[in-house]
């Protein structure tokens, strides 16, 4: 609420803090992305470092850098009064990380 | 529905991922805290995945003493699938979100959470009994 006898005005924050709990939530997954692609890394030094495994894990951590762009993005944007809504394209390319990760973590098992 | 019907339902739904402009289209744009929350949803729901994708990662590597290795292969190809799954599924239920609340529509409700967690539950019991067994014997 805007302070008493003061008319709320377009650039007044959300009480509720949701801009602010949306960029934590960004935050929060670039962190779990990051122990992820760690852990996918770690797969290559204990598989003694094949040139298709270290190929598999450097676009494994290509994703998360892409990742880490898109949302840095976002957060950008979140930065406004009134953040406008997430892109599907962002979105699309937030799975297509996920899934690159998923896939290229998937070859170094195999 | 016919499966035919729900092929086409699923193709409509994918070629709405790329095409976010008929999205906006359509109704009149939701109060913006309801956008945040909905996309708070789907990052929540993109953790999940990256927490499946790194169990999976996961199973390979600390389970080598326990289990043989085609064993490990197909449980953490399971667990990365589920992973891709619940990746897709996100965006797929963002949009669907969306979409519903610039309509005015009930929020879409689905099969989705009970199944993951079935699975997540099935592969926690497979884990625990061949980990139990493996030490055993």
């Amino acid at each position: 609420m805007a302070p008493a006898g003061r008319y709320p005005v377009e650039t007044d924050r959300d009480p509720g803090l949701q801009p602010e709990r949306t960029r934590l939530a960004w935050r929060r997954t670039t962190l779990t992305c990051a122990v992820t692609t760690v852990i996918a890394m770690r797969q290559v030094v204990r598989s003694g470092g094949s040139a298709l495994s270290v190929a598999a894990v450097g676009l494994a951590a290509l994703s998360f850098l892409a990742f880490l762009v898109l949302a840095h993005l976002r957060i950008q944007r979140l930065g406004a009064p009134r953040p406008p809504v997430l892109s599907s394209r962002v979105a699309v390319g937030v799975a297509g990380c996920m899934v690159a990760l998923a896939v290229f973590g998937a070859a170094v098992v195999w | 529905m016919s499966d035919i019907g729900r092929l086409r339902g699923a193709r409509d739904a994918v070629l709405l991922w790329f095409a976010p402009a008929r999205v906006q289209n359509e109704g009149t744009t939701p109060d913006y805290r309801f956008s945040l929350a909905n996309e708070r949803t789907f990052l929540a729901w993109i953790r999940t995945a990256l927490a499946l994708i790194g169990g999976g990662f996961a199973v390979d590597q600390f389970l080598t003493n326990h289990l043989t290795h085609w064993v490990r292969v197909v449980l953490s190809l399971a667990l990365l699938a589920a992973g891709v799954a619940c990746t897709l599924r996100a965006v797929n239920h963002w949009m669907r979100c969306e979409r519903a609340m610039r309509r005015g529509a009930n929020l879409p409700v689905s099969r989705f959470p009970a199944s993951l967690a079935l699975l997540v539950a099935v592969i926690a019991i497979a884990m625990v009994a061949v980990v139990f067994f493996g030490w055993a014997g």
